[in-house]
């Protein structure tokens, strides 16, 4: 037994505490909300994936620094125009209960996300596979679906077309297998704990809702002998302040997030226990395109981006080790060079000279304020930097009007594009510079400036339909310059993530994701 | 008593259906939907959820598959915690909730009847204000401030006590929450049970008793405690609202699974169901809770009676 | 009703009560201090903003958390955006107070009425009014507001009358109660007698007589209104930047206790000093005012 729960154990016993009796090798696990579910085809958050990870493995699975790893499949062969993929899963593929996982179990969960009655919102994540969209759509047999068992060990999946990013996204929880015979026979209640099979290193055995999830190690599980811990528990703590205070007082061993005002205090107090590392995603403000608003103009948008000190933020607002965003996509992105921006280079007198030029080409200046609505939404960050940017903006003479509104009130209204400018963030799903860049392509949803231009989306396009890496990579990064140089949208930042791990454990390695699978990690003696 | 006992729970009738009417087309009227979250589904699959949670059919045909479905007890399913009904998750988080409330409340009388009435005693001496000024941090310090003070001393620093959790509520993790929830009602009951107090000892038949010559304790305790807890128990209905709402900000800081923290999450989630559920519950709670109070004070006060 | 004497009698008998009371709370020190302590706090807020060298948002780029310090003009430390700390918690003293005493008189003009009325009226009317209220209060306070919020956007005018239409609720039972008892006063079956109106009888006789404890009910009620707008604040619902208010600010502070304590010290100070003396204040009143310690 470890040191510090030795500790703490004595603790509880002295102070008269009746813990309920964790086994040696629990780890304590503080996830950032209470899963919607535990159905992998029922959810759509990372705290989710936090608790299902460790339950269910796909084909390829994550390895201690997320990189991919045969997971279901020992081996498989990608067709020569990339767009058949044939699976060998491992002998010794197994259900919790001791069922083999079969290439059916993987054919039912496909044809069952994808099933609209199913529901499910993150099933878009699957249309590179052949007819996903149609199925999805009912406009087509799930039978139709490219996905298929040639025999119980084999299977095959057929893509519309080559997709580089493909395989990476089979270790996402939408290409789970699913359990077939626990699935027919309970219905929607087969995620039950009472109920629940999995084929992960640990097994669920209880969750009493927004208060614990408990998963011990699964005997079945392929690779069993290597998991070092037998129990898992994972506790919702939606209160950031709350879960710090938590593992400072050795109520938990893992704090997937703390709060960014912390971090000074963490670095000094806990220095061995704070990790950060880059993540893969970028915060930036959507700058509105449409009809009627002032941001319009290339020569604001520029201005607005020119003024804008992104240093300040990084390091005296935020403080984490954000890195200063001059380009859209996050820079570690895997296959991906972007473009050099012009503004890193320029110093701030000559961006701020530069800026008030702009703005008086336009037509605004001290005389003729421009106004602007800046929205966010609620959250501590979210306000601190949006007064930098007030403030920053001033010198311009822009005055703006601050409006912060929840979370589903700030989506429904950018998506409406009642906005001027507006926070937005993005963390990429998968590891691909696309799934990026996709965001500025005229008519996509999530495009909230509705930033249009024809370029820019042929480029994509000839990007999609190119295997060779090198020049998919290229024709992007040449898409992203041209947004960029009509200033597009805002970057501000590329996020980090931001953990607290107990010194007593290992096997814990931050990468680009923010994935970390429970079997990799383990106490120290 | 009976027949206006009864009188009363059929008046909760039509008082429930108009706090459900309302509630359910404020929560309509709002902006935003539960599925508008940081990402934009793609339009087929937004239409379809839409469709499987009848989002899509006019607001009075939801409304009326709403009122048909809690007829028959059904109170539909969370938009948010999929994997559970509301009425699961109403009946697990209640007693939480429930707990937690009891103790405050029980906690807030305890302190709060006996401090007023020891400040009404030795009114404008050192005690009182002393023991007024005591009580009146409890008002001054907004709870979302000593929830986290408590936990950081008592958890974080001297690690008496959990930083938070429930753990089946076991005692220990009751005390900081229960404490932080009370404070608040103690500094109010104990403020008025000291004006009350003084309010009964200057009256006539105290004056009254003390002529008859029964000795000063006797008076209290035989006369004066009983008439000058009428306005405290009069008070429970708001101090039972009161804890309803410190507890949304309890169960959040201290991780606590009760329903109080639902009420403002779904709301902000738009989880419609979740809302409609609550609100349905906690009318019905307040509705009987405010019927108890008022039977006890009948009870109390002799002249206050309820003939019809 | 000019030929009626009757009337005229309360009127004086209200007055010199208004001066006895005003005398008897001359003496209760607790209620003195508080009441010069709450005149300058009100000062301060009011006067404040104008003679600090500060703007309500002005950033100071040289400044960013730090502690309070005479040398570079940020008395009581800056936030996390270098916004001068005192600047902004005696505008947020503006917001607070003025919440509070707008929602006050809100609630205290539809309460006062509405109760004196249903318990004058009594009978099926008083039934009715005080189901209406029974309504009011099973409708879980916080949700309303928070959809009134949501539904109509975030305005400080809004706060006020989300709080006030809900404390009014309170105010009218306690009315009612008052009037109720009063009612079966000999005064009032006097005036009843001589054939006063009814609304003149509420008016004149009933809610000038329930006044002492609805003055209590008001030192009671701004403390909490203005712990109501600090709870709205608490659940991101609050004024909108770069406006603020004490509840605002102790609630950015409370997430720095320990790493900025000023940011929290400063806003619970004024607003602790606030509610402790307008909770003096109004035992200070009670006892003033009831007339049967005279």
């Amino acid at each position: 037994m470890r040191k510090t729960s030795l500790f703490a154990g004595s603790l509880l016993l002295a102070t008269g505490l009746a813990a309920s009796p964790l086994q040696a090798d629990t780890l304590r696990l503080a996830i950032m909300g209470e899963p919607a579910s535990l159905d992998p085809h029922k959810i759509s958050g990372t705290w989710e994936n936090d608790v299902v990870g460790d339950l269910f493995e796909g084909l390829v699975t994550e390895a201690a620094d997320g990189e991919r790893i045969p997971g279901v499949a020992e081996s498989w062969e990608v067709s020569d125009d990339g767009t058949v993929y044939t699976f060998a899963l491992r002998e010794d593929a197994q259900w919790s209960d001791g069922t083999p996982v079969t290439a059916g179990d993987f054919v039912f969960a496909f044809r069952r996300i994808l099933d609209p009655a199913t529901a499910a919102s993150y099933a878009y994540l699957l249309y590179p596979v052949e007819n996903a969209e149609a199925v999805y759509a009912d406009e087509a047999e799930p039978s139709t679906l490219g996905i298929e068992a040639v025999d119980e060990r084999t299977l095959r999946i057929t893509l519309e077309r080559s997709t580089p990013y493909f395989l990476d996204q089979l270790a996402h929880y939408t290409a789970y297998p699913l359990p077939k015979h626990v699935v027919e026979e309970y219905g929607d209640d087969w995620s039950k704990p009472e109920h629940m099979v999995s084929n992960g290193a640990f097994a669920l055995q209880d969750w009493q809702s927004q208060t614990r999830i408990e998963a011990t190690r699964n005997p079945h599980f392929h690779d069993a002998e290597n998991v070092a811990l037998d129990e898992v528990v994972y506790f919702p703590i939606e209160e950031r302040n709350t879960a710090l205070n938590r593992f400072r007082a050795g109520e938990i061993d893992i704090a997937r997030e703390f709060p960014t005002q912390q971090y000074d205090w963490l670095k000094e107090n806990l220095p061995e226990a704070v990790q950060v590392a880059p993540y893969l995603g970028i915060y930036y403000y959507a700058l509105n395109i449409r009809d009627g608003h002032a941001t319009t103009d290339p020569r604001i948008r520029e201005a607005l981006s020119l003024a804008v000190r992104r240093e300040v933020i990084t390091d005296k607002i935020l403080g984490t080790g954000e890195q200063p965003a001059y380009s859209f996509v996050p820079p570690d992105v895997a296959h991906y060079e972007g473009p050099e921006s012009d503004i890193a280079e320029m110093s701030q007198e000559a961006r701020l000279e530069r800026a008030k030029m702009l703005i008086e080409e336009a037509g605004y200046g001290p005389d003729q304020p421009l106004e602007l609505q800046l929205r966010y939404n609620t959250s501590e960050d979210h306000r601190k930097v949006a007064i930098a940017l007030a403030a920053m903006w001033k010198p311009l003479g822009v005055e703006v009007e601050l409006y912060n509104s929840e979370v589903a009130v700030h989506y429904a209204d950018m998506r409406q594009g009642d906005f001027d400018v507006a926070r937005a963030g993005w963390i990429g799903d998968y590891n691909d510079a696309q799934n990026f860049l996709s965001l500025l392509e005229s008519g996509v949803a999530n495009n909230y400036g509705a930033y249009s231009n024809a370029e820019f989306d042929t480029l994509m396009d000839q990007a999609a339909e190119t295997q060779d890496m090198d020049t998919r990579a290229e024709l992007m990064s040449e898409a992203e310059a041209l947004a960029l140089e009509d200033s597009a949208v805002l970057p501000l930042y590329y996020y980090v993530s931001r953990n607290l791990v107990s010194p007593d454990l290992s096997g814990w390695q931050t990468n680009i994701e923010d994935i970390h699978r429970s079997r990799w990690i383990d106490f120290e003696d | 008593m009976l027949r206006y006992t009864l009188k009363r729970l059929l008046m909760a009738v039509p008082t429930l259906l108009i706090v459900i009417t309302l509630s359910f087309f404020l929560m309509h009227l709002a902006p935003g939907g539960p599925f508008d979250g940081e990402r934009q589904l793609p339009a087929e699959i937004e239409a379809n959820l839409l469709a499987t949670y009848h989002l899509d059919d006019p607001i009075w045909k939801q409304y009326l598959i709403y009122m048909g479905n809690l007829l028959q007890g059904d109170l539909g399913p969370s938009f948010k915690y999929k994997d559970f009904t509301v009425t699961e998750l109403v009946a697990q988080g209640f007693p939480v909730s429930l707990e937690l409330g009891f103790w405050a409340i029980g906690l807030a009388l305890l302190i709060g009847l006996p401090l007023g009435i020891i400040a009404a005693l030795k009114r404008n001496s050192t005690v009182d204000y002393l023991v007024m000024g005591t009580a009146l941090a409890g008002v001054a310090i907004p709870n979302f401030v000593i929830a986290p003070l408590l936990a950081l001393v008592f958890g974080v620093f001297l690690a008496w006590l959990p930083v938070g959790g429930w753990n089946d509520g076991a005692w220990p993790n009751l005390v900081l929450p229960v404490v932080a929830l009370s404070i608040q009602q103690i500094a109010y009951i104990a403020r008025m049970m000291r004006a009350s107090m003084i309010e009964v000892l200057g009256s006539h038949f105290i004056r009254t008793a003390r002529a008859k010559g029964l000795t000063e304790t006797e008076v209290i305790r035989r006369h004066a405690i009983r008439p000058a807890m009428l306005p405290v128990v009069s008070y429970l209905g708001p101090a039972i609202a009161g804890i309803i709402t410190g507890s949304v900000v309890i169960e959040q800081i201290f991780g606590i699974p009760g329903i109080g923290r639902y009420f403002v999450q779904a709301a902000l989630n738009r989880d419609y169901t979740l809302v409609m559920g609550t609100v349905v519950f906690y009318g019905a709670l307040i509705v009987l809770l405010n019927l108890i109070v008022d039977l006890i004070y009948s009870a109390l006060d002799p002249q206050i009676r309820y003939d019809d | 009703m000019t030929t009626d004497t009757a009337v005229s009698t309360p009127d004086i008998a209200g007055d010199s009560l208004a001066r006895e009371a005003w005398r008897r709370l001359k003496q209760n020190k607790a209620a003195t201090t508080s009441l010069v302590l709450l005149a300058l706090v009100t000062l301060a807020c009011v006067a404040g903003p104008w003679l600090t060298p500060w703007a309500l948002d002005e950033v100071d780029w040289n400044a960013f958390l730090t502690p309070p310090s005479l040398a570079d003009g940020h008395y009581a430390g800056t936030d996390a955006n270098g916004r001068d700390l005192l600047t902004r918690t005696l505008h947020g003293g503006r917001v607070s107070l003025s919440v509070a005493l707008v929602a006050t008189l809100v609630s205290l003009a539809i309460g006062v009425l509405y109760g004196a009325v249903a318990g004058y009226l009594g009978g099926r009317v008083d039934n009715l009014m005080m189901r209406f209220v029974d309504i009011m209060y099973s409708l879980p306070f916080m949700f309303l507001v928070i959809l009134l919020m949501v539904v109509f956007g975030r305005n400080i005018l809004l706060i006020y009358a989300a709080i006030g239409a809900v404390e009014w609720l309170d105010m009218s039972r306690i009315v009612r109660g008052q009037v109720l008892a009063l009612k079966r006063r000999e005064f009032v079956e006097a005036a009843h007698a001589l054939g006063v109106k009814d609304r003149k009888i509420v008016t004149r006789h009933l809610i000038p007589n329930a006044i002492g404890p609805v003055i209590v009910y008001v030192t009671l009620t701004v403390p909490k209104v203005i712990l109501l707008e600090s709870f709205l604040s608490f659940l991101g619902l609050g004024v909108q930047e770069p406006l603020t208010s004490w509840g605002v600010l102790i609630s950015e502070g409370k997430d720095m206790m320990e790493t900025a304590p000023w940011m929290l010290l400063v806003p619970s100070v004024f607003l602790a000093l606030t509610l402790f003396c307008l909770n003096f204040l109004g035992d200070g009143l009670r006892d003033a005012l009831d007339p049967k310690t005279r």
